[in-house]
């Protein structure tokens, strides 16, 4: 976090009003918070929609960490090395966590994770797009890790400022491992690009599918985006989609030139005027119809989350059955 | 020697503990025999880090997926210290090792190969295994090979974990609903047969007194603290005969070339490359 970057405060912009303040004077004390860039706690009144949108969004982000670990978990039983087995077996361990945080994150607004899980499974919340792409080759765990996981930290370094204490908060740490992410994908893609010729026609042909696919998780052009400037108003989004995904390219061309590889997108130029490169138009039609479940695989990683879900029912009841049992032989032993 | 001098950049643990860069860079030299002993406990760890890793995303509780992850983690480090110590013998790379031998040369034990089955069934193979490599590595760190003896004390640590991880799910498996407690059941019954193997006392650990572990010399032990726990989780210790060829040999398991034949696809689709 740069100096010029707002330290979140851990003590109330003002005193918080009594319980059972009038109406007026909890919104007045939640748009001081807003205008203030101080953070909003669980236990602070807040807007009926700021706290939808939210639930919305963090639990869209827990239930992305947890399908995107698939297509990488496809490749973990074939990593060609025992290092690279272990990185990225490390790496779909750190979802499974990021997952945890941030459907603790989303409890503090009210929802329990069971019900967040149900809206998963029953098809009525949504994870990003790109999870429903297939993971082909072992060069996609390096596109997946470079471009994805790269987009995912356009996203989300702001996101560590979001006004909702409990989401910015576990965003910091997550960024933390995003950033690690990134690394070992560009690491794989290096390695790649720098080797057999088969190992580079694997590193461009990886790139070559996920790269626009990667330029859409940051959501549609401004101008189709009629919520974002609510989210901004909020200072829970800090930057449009267009201006993340700007930077996003700024940022991708110069390390793509340095991995030997090219993007799949002819109209890139270095815009002297603007300070950033210009960019080819991308194909929503696209995006939209995977959003709308006829990606490649989106049908298969429902049916896996799924399964994964009906097999594991009676563990959990087992689990759950055991910690009363205890409990009711603990009260016993207290005379309770 | 002490494995404590090695400064590296990665490393994750401070202290004593070893990495497998740290065995590859030491200088350090197996011995023909030292190399097969360590060999034959790298292929253990390495097979039932491959059959966990296929848990991931697959648990039935996120909670799960991070530990069943963790533990496969564990083990595929400890197979890559005990392949880079043995690879010094030959000359070879943990990678040499793990990918470019064939089902026969591989030395793991049936045990570690059995196939996950449901939760239950994975449980019972932990439990089995956990307690097994408790009783191992207690006694490898004793050993007047520093090498093995502090690859042993690190993976100690991490298998103390796994035993507490698999005695917990006994315990709420065992006790917490009859459905559990039958699946858990049939999880022993299944592994049951294939732990003369793990006591077998194979080729070369007659030549190594005071290196290498004798393998049945933890057997009683090992019988005494799994027999209590499958006692207190409301179990029955499964009265079922042992299986025939328990001398890790593979020649009489099915699994390890299946096992194999996903390991090694891409490796070995590329002979030669760097990854």
């Amino acid at each position: 976090m740069t100096s010029t970057e707002k330290t979140p405060t851990l003590s109330p912009v003002a005193d918080a009003p009594a319980a059972g303040a009038s109406h007026e004077a909890e919104q007045a004390y939640f748009d001081a918070l807003i205008t203030e860039d101080s953070r909003v706690e669980p236990r602070d009144w807040m807007p009926e929609k700021y706290r939808k949108t939210l639930t919305r969004q963090v639990s869209q982000h827990a239930h992305s960490e947890i399908i995107g670990m698939q297509p990488e978990a496809n490749w973990i039983t074939r990593a060609p090395s025992l290092k690279r087995k272990a990185i990225l077996m490390a790496k779909v361990q750190d979802e499974a966590g990021h997952g945890l945080y941030l459907y603790s994150a989303a409890e503090t607004l009210g929802t329990p994770r069971h019900v967040l899980n149900e809206q998963l499974l029953e098809g009525r919340a949504k994870y990003s797009s790109i999870f429903n792409y297939p993971a082909r080759t072992w060069a996609d765990m390096g596109a997946i890790g470079w471009l994805v996981d790269g987009a995912a930290i356009c996203n989300q370094v702001p996101l560590c400022r979001a006004s909702y204490g409990p989401y910015g908060r576990a965003m910091v740490r997550i960024c933390k491992e995003e950033s690690f992410h990134q690394r070992q994908g560009w690491e794989i893609l290096y390695e790649l690009s720098h080797g057999t010729e088969a190992q580079k026609k694997m590193a461009q042909d990886a790139v070559n599918r996920f790269y626009g696919p990667a330029l859409q998780m940051f959501g549609p052009p401004d101008a189709d985006s009629p919520n974002s400037q609510q989210s901004m108003n909020w200072n829970i989004k800090r930057f449009s989609n267009d201006e993340l995904r700007q930077r996003f390219v700024d940022m991708m061309v110069p390390q793509a030139e340095a991995l030997g590889l090219t993007l799949p997108d002819p109209d890139i130029k270095w815009n002297e005027e603007r300070g950033h490169y210009d960019y080819g138009p991308l194909d929503w039609d696209e995006f939209h119809s995977v959003i709308q479940g006829k990606g490649p695989c989106n049908v298969q990683r429902m049916q896996r989350r799924r399964a994964a879900h009906d097999e594991g029912a009676w563990v959990r009841e087992a689990a759950a059955e055991y910690a009363r049992k205890n409990a009711e032989q603990h009260a016993e032993l207290m005379g309770a | 020697m002490s494995y404590a001098s090695f400064e590296s950049a990665t490393r994750h643990s401070e202290g004593e503990s070893i990495i497998a860069e740290d065995i590859a860079t030491s200088g350090v030299q197996a011995s023909e025999a030292v190399a097969r002993y360590a060999l034959a406990l790298g292929d253990d760890a390495l097979m039932l880090g491959q059959r966990l890793a296929h848990w991931i995303s697959r648990a039935p509780e996120l909670e799960e997926d991070i530990a069943l992850g963790n533990i496969a983690l564990d083990l595929i480090g400890h197979a890559r210290f005990f392949l880079t110590y043995a690879g010094t013998a030959w000359g070879k790379t943990e990678d040499d090792l793990a990918y470019f031998r064939d089902e026969e040369e591989f030395r793991s034990v049936r045990l570690a190969e059995q196939e996950n089955g449901d939760f239950g069934q994975t449980i019972a193979r932990q439990l089995i295994f956990s307690y097994y490599q408790y009783e191992l590595y207690t006694e490898l760190m004793k050993s007047e090979d520093p090498t093995l003896a502090a690859i042993a004390a690190k993976a100690l640590k991490e298998v103390e974990y796994h035993q507490d991880h698999a005695t917990a799910w006994a315990l709420r498996l065992g006790i917490g609903t009859e459905e559990a407690n039958r699946r858990l059941q049939e999880g022993l019954y299944y592994m049951w047969p294939y732990i003369d193997e793990l006591f077998y006392d194979f080729e070369p650990v007659a030549e190594l007194p005071g290196v290498a572990v004798v393998p049945s010399t933890l057997r009683a032990r090992f019988e005494e603290r799994l027999h209590a726990t499958i006692a207190e989780a409301q179990l029955q210790v499964p009265d079922v005969p042992q299986a025939r060829g328990g001398d890790r040999s593979g020649v009489m398991s099915e699994h390890r070339g299946h096992i194999l034949t996903e390991l090694q696809v891409l490796a070995r689709a590329h002979p030669g490359a760097t990854w």
